[in-house]
């Protein structure tokens, strides 16, 4: 289902022009592959993410379509010509890096101004420029200062004015709000997406963190050990992911592992590696056979929870409440089954008074809340 | 025997921690004084005596500005004054050259034997000056280059360069490492990265290690005396070569312009570090 949507929009996204293209393209540093045969494709104005874990091969994909990074196989490309053998300062796309990486011994203004003094504008050329950048991250009364005069958050928008100044066809963001605390985090966020809308502009975001990638993206690539292993719309991911570790790694989930049992014209049947009969809902464009390994990703937040057996045939278990976390605005419990699994129950925080420690409970979950992914 | 020790010792804990708070504070400020007083007691006998109207430095005859008239009017002390900055400043210049391209050369490539290089160009901080100087010597005989004022020079930039590759290279790994990156993204060569973003950056260190390699070469009496030829004579060495025949009044006048001039450097390069910290500061 989700993977005709995506290529429907592909090539809807080829028609209209892509920004960047990336073909197959690899990466070895010393013996050590970092990047494995990424296919991308972004497009014109697009909010793309490109979220993993450290370690997973997403800044070199960024630093690849900087040029700071060469593919050692593969091809980049940028508004549809080839980025090979063009140096990172001949390309049409600017950084914002993860450390700002602000010249220190210049002002605010002389920063913002640097790239458009390189191409060769004189002060009165430039000047409106600079001023209408400085504006837009709202830092003009501090042109005259020294980066180091100036607070995290405000060195992340000067390192943005000083980017989005040479008007890029493409902006990328290394970790843009990595080093700014939570609260500070959620403004950038509301502001990155305001001028992304304000400007049009192609924004390429590298981020470790999902609710980041979530919150801001038209798209998302999860990338996990050098290669991409989905691209798609965050409600896609999120409700769709097509393999465990994404199910995983987007939010928060129950992964059980076990294989087919039984084709049925309800659902399928699966039995888990400690037993457990589940019913999940069948996967359109996948049709795996009996004995074959299946993962069945449940959100917690659609699990339930009672004190008393539910009047549901399947997916109802009993067990042991082991663990209650009171988060404010939700409670979260841990119940291990009979079997011996672990199921975690995400409920909305309602009032009223909560079991302890130890009580048996049932947890329950419908046949549509039960994801089935190749193990 | 076992015993009675723990006892003695708990008995001498007692005394200590009880007697502790007060001694302790005089014990270091007594130490402090004494220290001090022996560090710059030579110091101040020689200031006092470059002031004395006496030659012979037994007694004391009254003020006097008269040795310090006598310096500027001697013209060898002169001559090798010149001759010692001469080469303090060739040494410093190139060292600051050639240090500065071998910290950013270390500092971005990869290859091999790169820590064995590192560890051999801070070779000349460490290893005695004496060896080196003999070792130079024996080099220079051995090639058959002539002594001069360019060998002078030359092993002078030896040291120099070690030292003021040090302090660059720690400014370095305090930079943001992507700052040349930076540059190449905005459009920026990387000739022209390197030199308005990378050296502007770099300055700072850069001039803090040149007034130190400075202080140190005008200083050098030994690497200098091995790998003099004849006519290249530094102050060190002058000043030297009239001390065997006794301290003269003029030379005590000479050592407090010195240690004035040294001081005053060295405090040039603390205030350059100290208001570089402040900025980064903020």
């Amino acid at each position: 289902m989700s993977q005709t949507t995506l290529q429907s929009q592909t090539v809807a996204l080829t028609e209209t022009g892509s920004d960047v293209e990336l073909r197959k393209v690899f990466k070895v540093f010393n013996g050590e592959t970092a990047v494995r045969g990424v296919d991308l494709t972004i497009g014109q104005g697009e909010f793309f993410s490109i979220l993993g874990p450290s370690g997973c091969g997403k800044t070199t994909t960024l630093r690849l379509i900087a040029g700071f990074e060469t593919p050692s196989a593969g091809e980049v490309l940028v508004r549809g010509q080839s980025m090979l053998n063009v140096p990172p300062n001949q390309r049409p796309v600017n950084t914002v890096f993860q450390s700002y990486a602000l010249f220190g011994h210049m002002t605010i203004w002389d920063n913002v101004a640097f790239g458009l003094k390189i191409k060769g504008l004189t002060k009165a050329e430039l000047e409106g420029q600079v001023r209408e950048a400085l504006v837009l991250v709202k830092m003009e009364s501090f042109a005259r200062r020294y980066p180091a005069q100036l607070s995290g958050g405000q060195r992340q928008r000067v390192a943005l004015a000083r980017a989005l100044v040479n008007r890029p066809a493409v902006l990328l963001l290394d970790e843009p709000l990595g080093a700014l605390d939570l609260k500070l985090r959620k403004e950038m966020q509301m502001e990155l997406s305001s001028l992304h809308r304000e400007l049009g502009m192609t924004f390429v975001m590298v981020t470790h963190d999902q609710e980041e990638a979530l919150s801001l993206s038209d798209r998302i690539a999860v990338m996990n050990e050098g290669r991409v292993e989905q691209v798609g719309t965050p409600s896609e991911i999120y409700e769709a992911p097509r393999s465990p570790f994404i199910a995983d790694f987007i939010g928060e989930t129950n992964l059980l592992r076990g294989r087919l049992a039984q084709v049925d014209r309800e659902g399928w049947q699966v039995e888990t590696d400690h037993g457990s009969p589940i019913m999940v809902r069948p996967v359109a464009d996948w049709q795996p056979g009996r004995g074959d390994a299946i993962a069945v990703s449940v959100r917690p937040e659609k699990v339930g929870l009672s004190l008393y057996p539910p009047e549901v045939k399947v997916n109802c278990f009993e067990g042991e409440l082991q663990n209650i976390m009171y988060l404010g605005t939700h409670v979260h419990y841990a119940v291990e089954l009979r079997s011996g699994e672990k199921i975690t129950v995400m409920q909305v925080n309602t009032g009223g008074e909560m079991p302890t420690v130890s009580t048996q409970v049932y947890v329950h979950w419908s046949t549509q809340d039960g994801l089935a992914m190749p193990a | 025997m076992s015993a009675i020790q723990p006892n003695l010792d708990s008995q001498e804990d007692i005394v200590e921690t009880m007697a502790t708070p007060k001694l302790r504070i005089s014990w270091q400020g007594a130490f402090s004084t004494v220290m001090y007083f022996l560090m710059y007691l030579p110091i101040l006998v020689l200031t006092v005596y470059s002031f004395n109207e006496s030659p012979y430095s037994a007694g004391w005859k009254g003020f006097t500005w008269r040795w310090y008239g006598q310096l500027f009017g001697d013209t060898r002390i002169l001559t090798a004054l010149r001759t010692s900055l001469a080469v303090a400043l060739l040494a410093v210049g190139l060292s600051a050259v050639l240090g500065t391209m071998m910290s950013v050369g270390l500092s971005r490539y990869k290859f091999r034997g790169k820590k064995l290089y590192l560890g051999m160009s801070y070779l000349p901080t460490i290893v005695p000056d004496i060896a080196m100087a003999v070792a130079t010597l024996v080099f220079l005989a051995a090639l058959a280059i002539p002594l001069s004022l360019w060998t002078i020079i030359a092993a002078h930039v030896v040291f120099c360069l070690a030292y003021i590759a040090i302090v660059v290279s720690t400014r370095l790994a305090d930079l943001d490492p992507h700052l040349e990156e930076a540059a190449l993204d905005l459009g920026a060569t990387p000739v022209q990265s390197f030199f308005k973003v990378l050296l502007p950056q770099l300055a700072p260190g850069i001039l803090s290690g040149c007034l130190l390699a400075f202080v140190l070469s005008l200083d050098d009496f030994l690497i200098s005396s091995f790998t003099a030829g004849s006519g290249a004579t530094t102050l060190p060495m002058e000043i030297f070569s009239r001390i065997r025949t006794g301290v003269k009044p003029d030379v005590n006048a000479l050592s407090v312009l010195l240690i004035l001039f040294s001081g005053a450097i060295a405090f040039a390069g603390e205030y350059v570090r100290y208001r570089n910290q402040a900025k980064k500061a903020g």
